[in-house]
């Protein structure tokens, strides 16, 4: 079942790229076209990080299982909406001007967020293979923890480059803050059985040693 | 079973499959409708309300009344027009919305008659005119200036109106006027964007007395030789061509004239980055991003700011002063 919707997946998650191409074909990108890409990609790129973040707690609650099988797809669409925005950024913002950009970097506060955030989606893309699953082991997992990291630089991104309506970057910020209340609730739930386990374990020691 | 090779061959016996994994056989059948019909709403939910606007594009004639007697102006320019589609799909007007492709729509049945100009302050006799006397106060110019927004895009806009001085001689400021404020309409009614505190409404903007006479400030009241859309400002707005846009108030019900210098919206909302002045200055940045380089609408590449946005004539109004203190 799950073979047939990955196709399915992989086709619906290029549709917004699909979208913006069948618009700059049609005039339909408006009166500042390179704007728009730029904020679409950077859109979508959040989006597709959150959807990705999202897909664990909805197994959890949903005990569909299978939704695991999409998350490294949506997480490396979620890499490849970033590497969109950045292209736009770079090529058709700066024109490949390395000095301009690295000005940018650091003096503007937003962009030093949005490098950050898309810095750390790198490691992630290279090690997404399961060659890279098999070979890093345990150490995976706490690597592609840098993904909160990211979605968290991004969201910082975009609050500081609005101008004064903050209304779309802190609905994103809302909803990371959810995801991420929610793996804490679990962590701290799991620390704390840990311990009355431990507690249970000393007990019966104590009990028997009598 | 052994095959000649002698690799051992598994055969999958039919009950290792599950039946929960067996496709459903009219799924199987109209797969590829499947397929399609999928990615179809994928698309269509990704796209949504974006979708019906691209495939219906925008109007590209103004609905305006066309104004009459239109003379030209000495202070246009002769570069490139920017198409009316863009000017009229391409606003930021905060009181309708954020997003500069909704206003356009959200505007359209914004009411621009009756509308009152209250006049007050520190001149002869406190006013109150109907728009349309104004209007009529001296004879229409076309006034093609370059526009700068201060988030580095700008246009050019065959502006339609006169000299802001010709309606300041007229209501007599007295020696207390130092500077003159304008206020844009308060309606929440209309203009679903004052509903929330984007900024503090309703807005107002400010010139010093002698920004204001200077013959290039322009009260305006159409564009593209028509009455200006609602979304540009109408019915009444002021044009400062070598200041960033947002100086250039819409929708303006009160002129006012005052001793202390008026605390304009965008300055009461991030005093670090947007100030009184607001001239065009490719060497002062703002805060955030850089002024040097602006993006003409229609140019794929980026051209160089000029200072005053190349309207070297207003230059006399500033020396002296430093223009990084005063942004």
């Amino acid at each position: 079942m799950v073979r047939y919707f990955k196709p399915v997946v992989f086709l619906a998650c290029l549709g917004p790229l699909g979208l913006l191409v069948w618009r700059g074909l049609h005039g339909g990108l408006g009166a500042n076209p390179i704007e728009f890409i730029t904020h679409s990609t950077g859109d979508w790129t959040l989006i597709f990080l959150l959807v990705t973040l999202s897909i664990t707690p909805l197994r959890k609650i949903t005990h569909f299982y299978w939704l695991i099988s999409f998350r490294r797809m949506l997480g490396l669409y979620a890499f490849f909406y970033g590497f969109l925005h950045l292209t736009t950024y770079v090529w058709l913002d700066k024109f490949f001007d390395v000095h301009e950009m690295l000005k940018d970097i650091a003096k503007r506060k937003f962009i030093t967020a949005g490098m950050t955030a898309f810095a750390l989606m790198i490691p992630l893309a290279v090690t997404s293979t399961k060659w890279a699953i098999r070979k890093l082991g345990k150490r995976w997992q706490a690597l592609h923890r840098l993904i909160y990291f990211s979605a968290a630089a991004g969201v910082i991104h975009y609050i500081w480059l609005v101008k004064a309506d903050l209304k779309k970057p802190l609905e994103y910020a809302a909803v990371l803050a959810v995801l991420i209340l929610y793996r804490l609730t679990i962590w701290i739930a799991s620390f704390s059985a840990r311990t009355t386990k431990a507690h249970s374990a000393q007990t019966e020691s104590v009990v028997t040693a009598k | 079973m052994r095959i000649d090779s002698g690799v051992p061959m598994l055969i999958k016996k039919a009950e290792d499959i599950r039946s929960s994994e067996i496709t459903p056989k009219r799924l199987y059948v109209n797969r590829r409708q499947f397929l399609a019909g999928a990615a179809a709403t994928g698309v269509a939910v990704a796209g949504g309300s974006r979708l019906r606007e691209a495939l219906a594009p925008s109007m590209t004639a103004l609905a305006g009344n066309k104004i009459n007697g239109i003379k030209k102006s000495q202070f246009s320019t002769t570069e490139t027009i920017t198409p009316a589609k863009d000017v009229t799909h391409y606003n930021n007007y905060y009181e309708f919305s954020t997003e500069k492709d909704e206003p356009a729509e959200l505007a359209k049945n914004f009411r621009t008659r009756p509308w009152k100009v209250k006049i007050e302050g520190a001149i002869e006799k406190k006013l109150e005119l109907d728009v349309d006397e104004i209007i009529k106060m001296a004879s229409p110019e076309e006034r093609i200036y370059r526009h700068r927004c201060v988030e580095g895009w700008s246009i050019v806009v065959p502006w339609i109106g006169f000299s802001l001085s010709e309606l300041i001689t007229r209501v007599k400021p007295t020696s207390k006027a130092k500077y003159v404020e304008f206020t844009t309409l308060m309606d929440m009614t209309q203009m679903p964007g004052q509903r929330r505190q984007v900024l503090e409404w309703p807005y107002v903007e400010g010139l010093r007395m002698d920004e204001a006479m200077h013959p290039l400030a322009l009260l305006c009241f159409g564009m593209y030789g028509e009455e200006l859309p609602n979304q540009d400002g109408a019915p009444l707005r002021i044009i400062l061509p070598w200041k960033y846009g947002f100086k250039s108030a819409k929708a303006i019900v009160k002129i006012k004239f005052t001793e202390k210098e008026p605390l304009n919206s965008w300055q009461l909302s991030a005093p670090r980055e947007y100030g009184f002045y607001a001239n065009v200055n490719p060497n002062v940045d703002h805060p955030r991003w850089s002024q040097a380089k602006e993006r003409r609408l229609g140019e794929f590449l980026k051209r160089p700011t000029l200072m005053f946005n190349g309207y070297d004539q207003v230059a006399s109004l500033y020396s002296g002063m430093d223009l990084r203190k005063n942004f």
